[in-house]
C-alpha cells in the first residue's frame, strides 16, 4: 500500500459521511481501509458514481492502485474454504504485520491407490492442534501427477476435489493438467507449474481455465519474463516459484532467489515479480538420508521461509512432529504485532465451581490464559480462575520483570471479590511463579499453594493437593 | 507429403490446387485447431485469419480435402485449438449436426515468445556495522584457550552475503550446570553420565557435541537451592577452564542479589581467559558485573526482557558509566520458545539488529539467545497433548529436538550470534542450517525430483 494515513485516502472519498459503507464518517471508513478490512469499492456512492462520471471512475481507480497491497494477494479454491496468499505490504512484520499466513499444502499423488489417497487427505483434513484459543489447521492438498497418465490424474483430483480443501494441481504435463481441469477447474485449484518448455500451454489452460497459475524458473530473469508474458497474455493470478534446491549452495540460492524477489517487488517497486512466492520443502524428501532426517529438513526448510516471504507451500511429511513447529512458527510470524496477545484480566468461573473449590491464578497473556483454561476446562477441573493483567507477558517473564507482583495480586482479590465466593483462603499459583510465594502470602494474607510448572499437570497435582492438608 | 505443415504452406496448397472453394463437404465432430510451440506462424497471419469467418468455413473444407488427401485430421484439431475456437464457428451450417448455437469470439491469444525480462536486485546498503568481539584468549594473549571464537561484524541482516560478507558466522555454546538442573528427558538421556561432573560435562559437551563455547551455569549459587558460597563456585569455573580449551560463557544462578558476587568472583579465577560474565541486568548491581568485566578483561552480557528501550538503556549505562569497552559487550534480548513468544523475541531481535545496522551506536553489538528455552514449551517435552481434541502429537523425543532447532533457526534470521543450546541433534541441525546458509556446504540434491516421486 502507497499510502500510510487515512488522510491521505480521504480526499478521494465522497466526504458525505453517508454510513452507506457501515462506518458513521468517511474517515472512519478511511482507516478501515488503511487496516485492510474494507477496500475502496465498498463505498456504494463511489461506486456508483464511477459507472456514469469517468471522472470519479479514474479517480476510483487511482485509489485502488495506492491502496492495493505491494504484492498481489492471490485466492486459491472457492467459497468460505478458499485461502488467501500474497497481499503482503513489508520486509518485516514489525514494519507493519503479514497479512495472509503461509498456506500450507500436503501432498498426495495419483499412483497412490484410493485408500491411501483417502488416508492422506483425512489427515490433512481432520488435523488440528489447540493454540491460543482456537484450532490451528493445514490448508490443503497438493495432488501430484506421477503416473503421467490423464486419465488417472483426472479420476485422482476427482476425488480429492470430494475432501473440499483448496487444491493445487502438480504436473508438467499440459495434457495431463487439461484432463485434471476439465474436472475441477471450477474449485479454482493452482496449478503447478509454466516452465520454459511448457509455458505456452500452460498459459492457455490458464486462459481457458481461468485458474491461478506457478511459474516456476531458477534464472529470475527468466521467471520475470515468464511472469510478464503471462500478465500481458490476461492472466491475473500469478505465483512465482524460483524453484527451492533442497540442499547446500542449492538452498542457499533459493534463500537468496526469494528474498530478492521479495525485496526488489516491494523497496525496488517492481510490479513484474510482486507476486506471492511458492516454496517446495518436500524437495527434502530428494535427499539420501533416513525418514526422520528428511522430516526434519524438511520443516528446516518451511521455517527459514515462513519467516523469509514463502507464502504457499508444498510439503509432504504428515507425521506431527513435523507438522507441529511448522504451523505453531506460522501463527507466531504471522501474529499482528500491532494488537498484543492478552485477555481481558479479572476472574473466570470454571466448570460452575462451588465455594469450595480451589482458586488459580494465571496471567492475561493469550498463549497462557487459554491454556491454563483448556487444561481446567477438558480435564473437567472446577475451580476459579483469577486472570492478572501481566501486560500480555507470560508467567515467567512477567515475574521477572515485574509485572507478576504481590501488590498486584492483591488488588485483583479485591477487584473481583472473590473473598464474597470461596469459603477458604487458598490461592494456588503457577510453579514458574514459586518465588513469589511468600510475597503474596504477607500481603494477602492468603496462603499460597504452588502449583505445576505446566498447567497441563493441574489435574494429577489436585488429586495431591486439593483440598488442602493443612485448614 | 510432409505430416506437419505450417500455415503458410496450407496456403500455398490451396493456391496450388486452385482451391477457392469446397462446396457439399462437411466435417463431423468437433474441429479444434493447436499450433505447438516453435510452430513457424505469424501471429498476425493468425489474427487476421481469425477476424475472418469465411476463412473458418475454407479451414473446415479445407480440412475434408486434406483427409481425402491423406491427411492426419488431428493436426488441424490442434491448430484449431490455438485459435481458441471451437469449430464449427461463424455462420450457423445445417449439414453439422453438432452445431452449438453460439458463437465464440476467439480470445485467447498465445504469444510465440517469452517476452525478455531483466532482473533487477533492488541493493540495500546499510551505513553500521556490527562490533566485533571475541571471547577466550590464548596463551599469547594472556589466557589458556587453544582457540578464540569472534562474532559480530555483520554490515547485512543475517545470511544476506548478496549485500555484505558475513565475516563470522554464528556459533553454538552447550550449557553446563554446576548441579542437576531440572531437564527434559530427550536432554537429559545425553547428559545422564556427567550430570554431577561440570568439567566432564563440558568435555563431553566439546568433544562428543561440537560445542564452540561452553556456558557453565553455577545454579548452586542460589540461595534457594545449595546457596554456595561464591569462592567455592569459583573452583569450578577453574576445574571447566583446564577441562575445555575452547572459551567460556559463566553464567551465575538468576538471583539478583548473589549474581553480582558469584560473578566478580568468577571474573578474578578466570583472569586473562577473556569469558563472557553471564549477565548484567537493569534490576541488579549491574556496575559491579561491569567494573569485574572491566577489571579482568571479560566481556558482558547485556540482558533485557524483549524491550528494545531497556536494551538500549542498559548497554549505555554499561558503556558509558561503567566504561565498557565497546568490543567487550554482547546482548541477550530474551529467547521465547516457538509457540510460547517467539514472535516478540524474533522481532525484537530484528529491529535490534536493523537498528544496529542503521547505525545505533547503543544497539550494534551481536545478539546471544539462550536458546535451550524451547525445552520450556510443552510440545517440546510433554508425552502427549493434555487438549483431547488435538491430533496426538507423536513422539516426544523427535518433537523436542526440532522445538529446539526451528526456535534456534528463526532467531538465527533475526541475527542471533550465540546460541546457547542444548541437545546434540539440535546443536547439529542448527550447525547444519547455519553453514548451509553461509554457503559453507557443497552437497546437492535434485530439485525436481519431488516432482514425480512415488513416496
Amino acid at each position: 500500500m502507497k499510502v500510510k494515513s487515512p488522510l491521505e485516502i480521504y480526499r478521494y472519498l465522497p466526504q458525505t459521511n453517508c454510513g452507506e459503507c457501515g462506518y458513521d464518517t468517511c474517515m472512519s471508513f478511511a482507516a478501515q481501509i488503511i487496516e485492510r478490512t474494507v477496500k475502496p469499492t465498498d463505498c456504494p456512492p463511489l461506486v456508483k458514481e464511477a459507472e456514469k462520471n469517468p471522472k470519479v471512475k479514474k479517480k476510483l481507480e487511482e485509489l485502488i492502485e495506492i491502496t492495493s497491497p505491494e504484492v498481489k494477494e492471490v485466492i486459491i479454491g472457492k467459497g468460505d474454504k478458499a485461502v488467501k496468499i500474497g497481499g503482503e505490504d513489508v520486509l518485516h512484520r514489525h514494519e507493519l504485520t503479514f497479512f495472509n499466513p503461509t498456506a500450507l499444502f500436503y501432498d498426495v499423488w495419483d499412483t497412490l491407490d484410493d485408500k491411501e489417497i483417502d488416508e492422506r487427505c483425512s489427515k490433512v483434513v481432520e488435523y488440528r492442534k489447540f493454540y491460543v484459543g482456537e484450532f490451528l489447521t493445514l490448508d490443503g492438498i497438493a495432488v501430484r501427477c506421477t503416473s503421467n497418465d490423464p486419465k488417472r490424474f483426472r479420476e485422482v483430483v476427482k476425488r480429492v476435489a470430494g475432501y473440499g480443501k483448496p487444491m493445487i494441481l502438480v504436473s508438467l504435463n499440459p495434457e495431463c493438467m487439461r484432463a485434471a481441469l476439465e474436472e475441477v477447474a471450477e474449485e479454482r485449484p493452482l496449478i503447478y507449474a509454466a516452465t520454459e518448455d511448457n509455458w505456452r500451454e500452460f498459459l492457455e489452460l490458464a486462459l481457458e481455465f481461468k485458474v491461478p497459475v506457478v511459474v516456476r524458473s531458477k534464472d529470475l530473469n527468466k521467471l520475470k519474463s515468464l511472469a510478464v508474458t503471462f500478465k500481458e497474455a490476461g492472466v491475473e493470478d500469478i505465483v512465482l516459484d524460483p524453484v527451492t534446491e533442497p540442499v547446500g549452495e542449492g538452498l542457499k540460492g533459493t534463500f537468496e532467489r526469494v528474498i530478492q524477489l521479495r525485496r526488489t517487488a516491494i523497496l525496488g517497486e517492481d510490479k513484474d515479480v510482486a507476486y506471492p512466492i511458492m516454496i517446495t520443502p518436500i524437495a527434502a524428501w530428494a535427499l539420501e538420508a533416513d525418514e526422520v532426517s528428511k522430516a526434519y529438513w524438511e520443516t528446516v526448510i518451511a521455517s527459514i521461509f515462513i519467516v523469509k516471504y514463502g507464502d504457499v507451500m508444498i510439503l509432504h511429511c504428515l507425521e506431527p512432529y513435523a507438522i507441529m513447529p511448522i504451523v505453531t512458527l506460522r501463527y507466531n510470524i504471522y501474529t499482528d504485532p500491532r494488537t498484543p496477545v492478552q485477555v481481558e484480566p479479572g476472574l473466570r468461573e470454571i466448570n460452575n465451581p462451588s465455594p469450595d473449590d480451589p482458586v488459580f491464578i494465571t496471567t492475561n497473556f493469550a498463549l497462557t490464559y487459554y491454556t491454563v483454561e483448556s487444561d481446567l476446562t477438558s480435564g473437567n477441573i472446577k475451580g476459579w480462575l483469577l486472570v492478572l493483567d501481566t501486560e500480555g507477558l507470560g508467567v515467567e517473564v512477567s515475574v521477572a520483570g515485574g509485572q507478576f507482583t504481590a501488590a498486584k495480586v492483591k488488588d485483583l482479590i479485591k477487584e473481583t471479590k472473590i473473598e464474597e465466593k470461596v469459603n477458604h483462603r487458598y490461592l494456588i499459583i503457577p510453579g514458574l511463579a514459586a518465588r513469589l510465594q511468600g510475597a503474596i502470602e504477607d500481603e494477602t494474607g492468603w496462603k499460597v499453594l504452588v502449583g505445576p510448572m505446566d498447567s497441563g499437570r493441574i489435574k494429577g497435582w489436585l488429586e495431591q493437593h486439593w483440598p488442602p492438608k493443612e485448614k | 507429403m510432409a505430416e506437419k505443415f505450417t500455415l503458410e504452406e496450407f496456403f500455398n496448397l490451396l493456391k496450388k490446387y486452385n482451391v477457392e472453394e469446397l462446396e457439399g463437404v462437411r466435417i463431423e465432430g468437433d474441429l479444434e485447431i493447436e499450433i505447438e510451440p516453435g510452430a513457424a506462424v505469424d501471429p498476425n497471419t493468425i489474427n487476421a485469419l481469425l477476424a475472418l469467418t469465411q476463412y473458418v468455413n475454407l479451414i473446415q473444407e479445407f480440412g475434408k480435402f486434406l483427409y481425402h488427401a491423406n491427411m492426419a485430421l488431428t493436426y488441424l484439431q490442434r491448430l484449431s485449438q490455438a485459435f481458441g475456437i471451437q469449430l464449427p464457428v461463424a455462420a450457423p451450417q445445417p449439414q453439422v449436426p453438432e452445431v452449438k448455437p453460439t458463437v465464440e469470439v476467439p480470445k485467447i491469444k498465445i504469444p510465440e515468445k517469452l517476452k525478455e525480462a531483466k532482473f533487477e536486485p533492488y541493493k540495500v546498503e546499510y551505513p553500521g556495522k556490527i562490533e566485533e568481539v571475541t571471547l577466550g584468549a590464548t596463551r599469547a594473549e594472556g589466557g589458556t584457550r587453544e582457540v578464540t571464537i569472534t562474532v559480530g561484524g555483520e554490515r547485512s541482516l543475517a545470511f544476506y552475503t548478496f549485500d555484505a560478507e558475513m565475516p563470522h558466522l554464528p556459533v553454538i555454546a552447550i550449557d553446563v550446570f554446576d548441579r542437576r538442573p531440572m531437564l527434559a528427558k530427550a536432554v537429559r538421556e545425553h547428559y545422564e553420565d556427567v550430570l554431577d561432573d561440570p568439567a566432564e560435562w563440558a568435555r563431553k559437551a566439546v568433544r562428543e557435541f561440537g560445542a564452540d563455547l561452553v556456558t557453565l551455569h553455577l545454579i548452586s549459587t542460589d540461595p534457594l537451592l545449595d546457596d554456595r558460597p561464591a569462592s567455592e563456585a569459583a573452583k569450578t569455573v577453574e576445574e571447566v577452564l583446564q577441562a575445555v580449551k575452547v572459551p567460556l560463557i559463566i553464567g551465575g544462578s538468576g538471583n539478583k542479589e548473589k549474581d553480582p558476587e558469584v560473578l566478580e568472583k568468577a571474573a578474578e579465577v578466570a583472569e586473562g581467559e577473556r569469558v563472557m560474565l553471564a549477565s548484567a541486568t537493569l534490576d541488579m548491581d549491574w556496575e559491579r558485573i561491569g567494573n569485574a568485566a572491566k577489571k579482568y578483561g571479560h566481556v558482558v552480557l547485556s540482558w533485557t526482557q524483549m524491550d528494545i528501550n531497556n536494551q538500549k538503556t542498559l548497554n549505555r549505562y554499561l558503556l558509558k558509566r561503567v566504561g565498557l569497552p565497546r568490543d567487550s559487550l554482547i546482548m541477550d534480548p530474551t529467547t521465547a520458545a516457538l509457540g510460547y513468544g517467539l514472535d516478540y523475541a524474533f522481532t525484537n531481535m530484528e529491529r535490534i539488529r536493523i537498528s544496529g545496522l542503521r547505525g545505533d551506536q547503543d544497539l550494534n553489538f551481536p545478539i546471544s539467545s539462550g536458546t535451550t528455552n524451547a525445552w520450556g514449551a510443552r510440545e517440546a517435552w510433554m508425552k502427549d497433548s493434555p487438549i483431547e481434541e488435538d491430533t496426538p502429537w507423536g513422539p516426544r523425543e523427535l518433537r523436542g529436538p526440532i522445538w529446539e532447532i526451528v526456535t534456534g533457526l528463526t532467531l538465527a534470521l533475526a541475527g542471533v550470534d550465540i546460541f546457547m543450546m542444548m541437545h546434540p541433534g539440535a546443536v547439529a541441525v542448527l550447525k547444519e542450517i547455519i553453514n548451509t546458509l553461509a554457503g559453507k556446504i557443497a552437497e546437492k540434491a535434485d530439485e525436481n525430483a519431488w516432482l514425480t516421486m512415488e513416496g
